[in-house]
């Protein structure tokens, strides 16, 4: 019983990491390599793929030909880290102050404002798509970054979790602060923020994973391509798909796996404490 | 100026910078669309009255789309919660390799979509992996991307990306239920069916609910991957109402649009009263439900069989606080709490 359960999970565990395995691996293909078997992908002949998980000859002909000789591919990169962090660094800090008024704070309107903020976490985006539209058209925004970075630093998800996590705080604890002596101010930034120091962490990665995917804010707001971020750039270039798709892919993932590995327990702990309580 | 008072500036202040942005960008502009959705002509010239909204639900793709959402929604929750609940239940009560386990399953949602769908893109075109295994097999091939099976590719995606959030929340409710009420369960001989069904379950309802409202908003996301599958106009077993929103919006019909965020907006809103109020109800309720089924053992344990001075439900409500202040405040508050309080009553009994 106890080898069924272990070989189904040891099992569900490849299955779920087969397409991350296979993007990095494929990557040192060289080129004659990924002609040889993906050639046919986007023709209609009748010939089948194999599954190619391993290449025959390793070669970093395609990170060559993506970091040196297109240059296209590294602007794309910054764009994204660009908008990423601007969006991850204005949520953190917008929603730390509104996380904590909502779950320390008593003041009239708390309630339905709170409601008001769950409500908008669950919808699609396309639901605010025009209403993001009419007031970025209204301030000029359409075109520029701010366009893109501006609504989402006021998405409603990171004040749902810094709310949840700022709950698990005693009040004991920031009125024994208060008591020696601290402010208001003092009491947020020496005690409350350093204890939630975790949820900070997991918000900043969910954030960065959730934008650094983003596909319909540039596609909307943005109108000059060569802003795109990266996410949108690896969707167009489906299409073509040379032998640099894999090692694009590999270079897309690096950010958010690195940011992973590192905070992986935070996030872990953080998604926990954003169970409704 | 009293202390409520300035508890309330202090919080509000605090929320202000949020709250500016969130009104300025999202609700305001919402009010402004739902002006919109009742209007006509290219900048809103005219009152139209509900034609548009007539126009909308008489429209062949947005009666698609909303099939297809409301389909992907009813296959595709159901499914991922009941994945996601086993595999934490296999994954619970493991000494080691439970962490490593959970990173393994979500990792899926941190990897771009855009990096791995090469991958799909192999398994699944026409003449792909899937079918050549079909193929030698001789089976029918479908063409995955360009038929119904679009959706079952598409549900395999969410499932794949958004099974190890899930475990993580599921596994967070599993290891909130003290280790008692298992040992206390199989003294009164119970079976581990039994302890799933009445104690692991009942006491999971936050979790259920909670991982329900996540699958919820991950299933709307799915628009992306959905996206990049198939494009603006997909096989049509996936075309989304975001699809028809993207659309719309792509074509300038602004009016149309509004309508649609409109009606998501109230049926999701409808959702969310009434997830919330059923939550209450099942709150206020739990309390009963611990005394009537799941805590035989306990009960004869804490009253030795007398009846309590207390009247009962007070008594199996302030268990259920206190459990729930665990959950809160982590084991060693609940153990330091009811332990003393139980030390005190017998003390009192005697």
């Amino acid at each position: 019983m106890k080898i069924l359960k272990n070989g189904i999970l040891v099992l569900l565990s490849i299955l779920v990491v087969l397409p991350f395995l296979f993007t990095v691996l494929n990557a040192f293909m060289g080129s004659e390599e990924f002609y040889e078997y993906y050639g046919w992908l986007n023709r209609d002949e009748a010939v089948y793929l194999a599954f190619h998980l391993f290449p025959d000859k390793w070669s970093f002909e395609a990170f060559v030909t993506v970091l040196l000789s297109a240059p296209d591919y590294l602007m794309k990169f910054w764009n994204s880290l660009g908008i990423t962090t601007a969006i991850a660094g204005g949520q953190i800090f917008v929603s730390c102050l509104a996380g904590y008024g909502f779950s320390k704070f008593r003041f009239p309107g708390r309630y339905p404002l709170f409601v008001l903020v769950i409500l908008l976490m669950m919808m699609p985006y396309q639901v605010t798509l025009v209403s993001n539209y009419i007031m970025l058209d209204r301030l000029g925004l359409i075109g520029s970054y701010g366009a893109v970075i501006l609504p989402g630093i006021f998405s409603s998800f990171g004040v749902f979790l810094m709310k949840q996590v700022m709950d698990g705080i005693s009040k004991e604890v920031l009125e024994a602060a208060r008591l020696d002596g601290a402010g208001q101010l003092r009491v947020l930034l020496s005690v409350a923020l350093p204890i939630s120091k975790g949820g900070i962490a997991s918000l900043l990665v969910l954030n960065f994973i959730d934008n650094w995917n983003m596909v319909e804010q540039p596609l909307v707001f943005l109108k000059d391509s060569s802003m795109y971020p990266l996410s949108i750039f690896l969707a167009d270039s489906i299409q073509e798909s040379g032998m640099e798709i894999f090692a694009c892919g590999v270079l897309a993932m690096l950010p958010v796996l690195l940011l992973f590995a590192y905070f992986r327990d935070e996030l872990i702990s953080g998604i926990s404490a954003s169970e409704l309580k | 100026m009293s202390l409520r008072k300035k508890e309330a500036l202090v919080g509000l202040a605090l929320v202000l910078p949020f709250l500016g942005g969130f009104l300025m960008f999202y609700i305001i502009p919402f009010g402004i669309t739902a002006f919109y959705s009742f209007t006509a002509g290219i900048s809103g010239m005219y009152f139209a009255g509900i034609r548009n909204y007539v126009e909308v639900f008489g429209s062949h793709a947005f009666q698609l789309a909303a099939y297809n959402t409301f389909r992907f929604m009813a296959a595709g929750i159901p499914l991922i919660m009941v994945i996601s609940l086993v595999l934490s239940l296999m994954l619970y009560g493991r000494t080691g390799h439970t962490r490593a386990f959970q990173s393994i399953f979500l990792y899926p949602m941190v990897i771009p979509i855009g990096s791995v769908v090469m991958f799909f893109q192999v398994m699944f075109s026409r003449y792909g992996v899937a079918n050549r295994i079909l193929y030698q097999l001789g089976l029918p091939e479908p063409d995955w991307l360009e038929s119904g099976s679009a959706f079952g590719v598409l549900l395999f995606l969410y499932i794949w990306k958004n099974c190890g959030y899930n475990i993580v929340l599921f596994l967070t409710g599993l290891n909130g239920i003290p280790r008692e009420f298992l040992e206390d369960a199989r003294l009164n001989g119970a079976g581990k069916w039994q302890y799933f069904r009445y104690i692991q379950c009942p006491l999971l309802m936050p979790s259920f609910l909670f991982v329900f409202v996540m699958s919820v908003i991950n299933s709307f996301k799915c628009f992306r991957e959905a996206y990049l599958l198939g494009g603006q106009y997909p096989h049509e077993s996936i075309y989304m109402l975001q699809h028809f929103m993207n659309n719309n919006f792509a074509s300038l019909n602004y009016q149309r649009l509004s309508v649609a965020a409109i009606l998501v907006f109230f049926i999701i809103f409808a959702l969310v009263i009434l997830l919330f109020s059923w939550n209450y109800y099942q709150e206020q309720d739990m309390a009963g439900m611990l005394k009537k089924k799941s805590l035989p053992a306990r009960r004869t344990k804490i009253r030795g069989g007398r009846p309590a001075a207390q009247p009962r439900e007070t008594m199996e409500y302030r268990e259920y606080r206190e459990y729930r202040g665990m959950l809160l405040n982590g084991p060693d508050e609940k153990i330091r709490r009811t332990g003393g309080g139980r030390g005190q009553e017998r003390r009192r009994r005697r």
